[in-house]
């Protein structure tokens, strides 16, 4: 039972819990609390000291922008303003709040903030759709489009709009750089025709695709009214990304074990069958660390381009905090940080784990 | 016109400076239902030679028949076994074979190949590990399955490449007599690659030294007239065995003494004398 339970752990990437499943049956006391110091305690305590690093820094800056503060007032407007200035930056009053890097209790509310604000425009949301249920109903009889919601997106849509995009740019990646990689692999002679355009495009700034789709996907939807920003963001999330799964693709395929390409020509394999059973198991490792580098790369480089393209999602969400200045903004703009982070890290233990499934194991 | 025909075949490996002749002037006749046993040292070029015959690997010249045609390529009529077993690690015992035979029958019903596959398995003896994948198989299995997979093809020659180099003496043993048992119940011809002179004469019709490269070629043949099926027991003292062996061990030490004598180099020492103080 226990062993099952470490099984899965392991399987999905928490390996760090197995010592505390072993100790809680009672086995090598000694060994395992070591293996908890080690892999849960030394983790904790470095959370600890970045959270305080974080706190003295974000104090730091706090204090030479007040000072700032008092000095002009004193310089303007004399002592007695500047007496008032600390008063109100002592009281914590909003409008004398100088505008620094957050604190991180400061972070901790605004999320706060950012999930309650999430509920009531949920809220709102279902009551619009209750409310217009009827009305759609007969404006769909009358073949007339029917009423949607369009009042602002929450904080959690944006993710929801981001991971949408992603995903749809990773999916594309995968089916232009996946064939293409194997057709490319398994020639010697289209390797070497071809490497030049692989070598010119791989480093080249998202900025740039983003740019070059919007002049091909402006033209082509001149006269749709689909949502271009969408398709301009997407593709350019694909087109930027999908280098690493092509060049390890073609690497993967190109690169198939001697003895093993030997047995499929002695079977005579048929070239489907050489593809799916022979060369493809064989550069899946490699296909998917690819199809890994892939998926953060479009992960990174989203935020970017929706912040160009301006399509919504977590990059427009960035960028209108920081042009909009409020007051909580700048903490806004850091629980945006941790959660573009932490979506990474999940998104790759994902594919970690979809490539330990997939692939065989050599002895 | 013999079955398989091998005529002036070289083979060098690289180009100008780096250029390594492994083989040279190899001429080599065999027939049909024989079975021929090549022994020769590591290194001396048994995987090169037997990649050309089974038309992995192209002569640098020199001429290759089988069946009085040129050999291009691999082909079904020849079935190989490779000195490392070669199966394919993503797939199992039954997958291995299967995929082959989905190549060999490919207007067969399914339930044909099904069978068949299932039917070599159990020739081999691995039908509790027919959904194993190659990892979780000791060697020796592994090697049953590479047998298995060649067999099931049906080709009219075996050619195996040190089939059994890797295993155990026992296990050695058994294999040996499954792979005669095969080579007998369907009359095929048969090459067997071998570093291991008791196995060519136990199993062959004929064996022959490969003189160690470079510059690698066929010794003289030694005929081996002892009645089949032969008794591996027995065999260690038959008069017959002991002669062949005694031979075939001669003509190699003699050889092996002749390489060490050829790269044995003199170095001209300088004529000089040691300095004397006064
Ligand atoms: N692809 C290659 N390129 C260059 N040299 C090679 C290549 N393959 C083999 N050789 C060389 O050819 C010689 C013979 O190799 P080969 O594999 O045929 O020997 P072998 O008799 O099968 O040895 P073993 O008994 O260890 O399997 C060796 O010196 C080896 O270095
Ligand atoms: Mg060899």
């Amino acid at each position: 039972m226990s062993d099952k339970l470490i099984k899965l752990v392991r399987f999905i990437g928490l390996g760090f819990l197995e010592p505390i499943i072993r100790l809680s049956k009672g086995e090598e006391t000694k060994k395992n609390i070591t293996l908890i110091l080690k892999k849960i305690v030394a983790p904790l305590a470095s959370i600890l000291l970045f959270l305080l690093i974080w706190q003295q820094g974000s104090d730091a800056l706090f204090n030479i922008e007040a000072n700032y503060r008092i000095e002009k007032a004193f310089k303007e407007q004399g002592q007695e303003a500047a007496d008032e200035m600390k008063l109100c930056i002592e009281s914590g009053a909003i409008k004398c709040q100088p505008n620094t890097f957050p604190t991180p209790s400061q972070v901790k509310y605004s999320f706060y903030s950012l999930l309650k604000d999430h509920k009531i425009i949920n809220a709102d949301k279902k009551a619009f759709i209750e409310k217009t249920a009827e009305l759609n109903k007969q404006r769909k009889k009358a073949g007339k489009k029917s009423l949607v919601y369009t009042g602002r997106p929450s904080f959690v849509d944006q993710i929801g709009t981001s991971l949408k995009t992603v995903f749809a740019g990773f999916l594309l990646a995968i089916f232009i750089a996946v064939p293409t990689g194997v057709v490319i692999g398994l020639s010697e002679t289209l390797r070497s025709s071809i490497n030049w355009i692989i070598q010119i495009f791989k480093p080249v700034s998202p900025v740039v695709w983003l740019l070059l789709v919007f002049m091909v996907v402006k033209t082509i939807t001149k006269d749709s009214d689909i949502d271009s920003s969408f398709i301009i963001s997407f593709i350019s999330v694909g087109l930027c990304s999908m280098w690493a799964t092509l060049v390890n693709t073609v690497m993967g395929v190109s690169t198939v074990d001697k003895d093993i390409i030997n047995v499929a020509k002695v079977l005579k394999l048929g070239p489907v069958q050489k593809v799916f059973k022979v060369v493809l198991p064989s550069s899946l490792p490699l296909i998917f660390t690819g199809l890994r580098i892939t998926l953060s790369v479009a992960w990174m480089v989203l935020i970017a381009i929706e912040l160009l393209a301006q399509s919504p999602g977590l990059g427009s969400f960035v960028w209108e905090e920081f042009q909009n200045g409020a007051n909580d903004s700048n903490s806004k703009i850091i629980v945006a940080m941790f959660v573009i982070g932490i979506i990474g890290f999940l998104l790759d233990r994902v594919m970690l784990t979809i490539q330990k499934f997939v692939s065989f194991n050599k002895n | 016109m013999a079955y398989l025909e091998l005529n002036n075949i070289n083979k060098t490996y690289g180009q100008g400076e780096n250029a390594n002749e492994v083989l040279s002037n190899i001429n080599l006749h065999i027939e049909e239902g024989e079975f021929v046993a090549i022994v020769g040292f590591s290194g001396s070029g048994k995987t090169t030679l037997v990649n050309i015959i089974n038309g992995l690997l192209k002569p640098t010249s020199g001429e290759i028949l089988f069946k009085g045609n040129p050999v291009v390529d691999t082909s079904r009529e020849r079935g190989v076994i490779f000195q490392n077993y070669s199966l394919l690690p993503w797939l199992t015992v039954y997958q291995n074979i299967s995929v082959a035979l989905k190549e060999t029958f490919p207007k067969a019903s399914k339930k044909f190949r099904e069978e068949r596959a299932k039917a070599y398995i159990e020739t081999v003896n691995l039908t509790a590990s027919i959904h194993k994948k190659p990892k979780e198989l000791s060697g020796g299995m592994r090697q049953r399955v590479a047998i298995a997979r060649a067999l099931a093809m049906d080709p009219e020659m075996i050619i195996m490449d040190e089939p059994l180099g890797a295993l155990d003496a026992l296990t050695r043993g058994n294999l040996q007599d499954e792979i005669l048992n095969i080579w007998n119940n369907d009359k095929r011809t048969a090459l067997l690659i071998t570093n291991n002179i008791d196995e060519g004469i136990y199993m062959a019709d004929r064996i022959i030294p490969l003189r160690p490269g470079p510059n690698a070629t066929l010794g003289p043949e030694f005929k081996i007239n002892i009645e089949r099926p032969r008794n591996k027991t027995l065999l260690n003292d038959n008069l017959e065995f002991k002669k062949i062996r005694n031979q075939i061990m001669e003509y190699l030490m003699e050889i092996g003494q002749e390489r060490i004598t050829a790269n044995s180099i003199e170095y001209q020492l300088p004529d000089i004398e040691p300095k004397t103080f006064y």
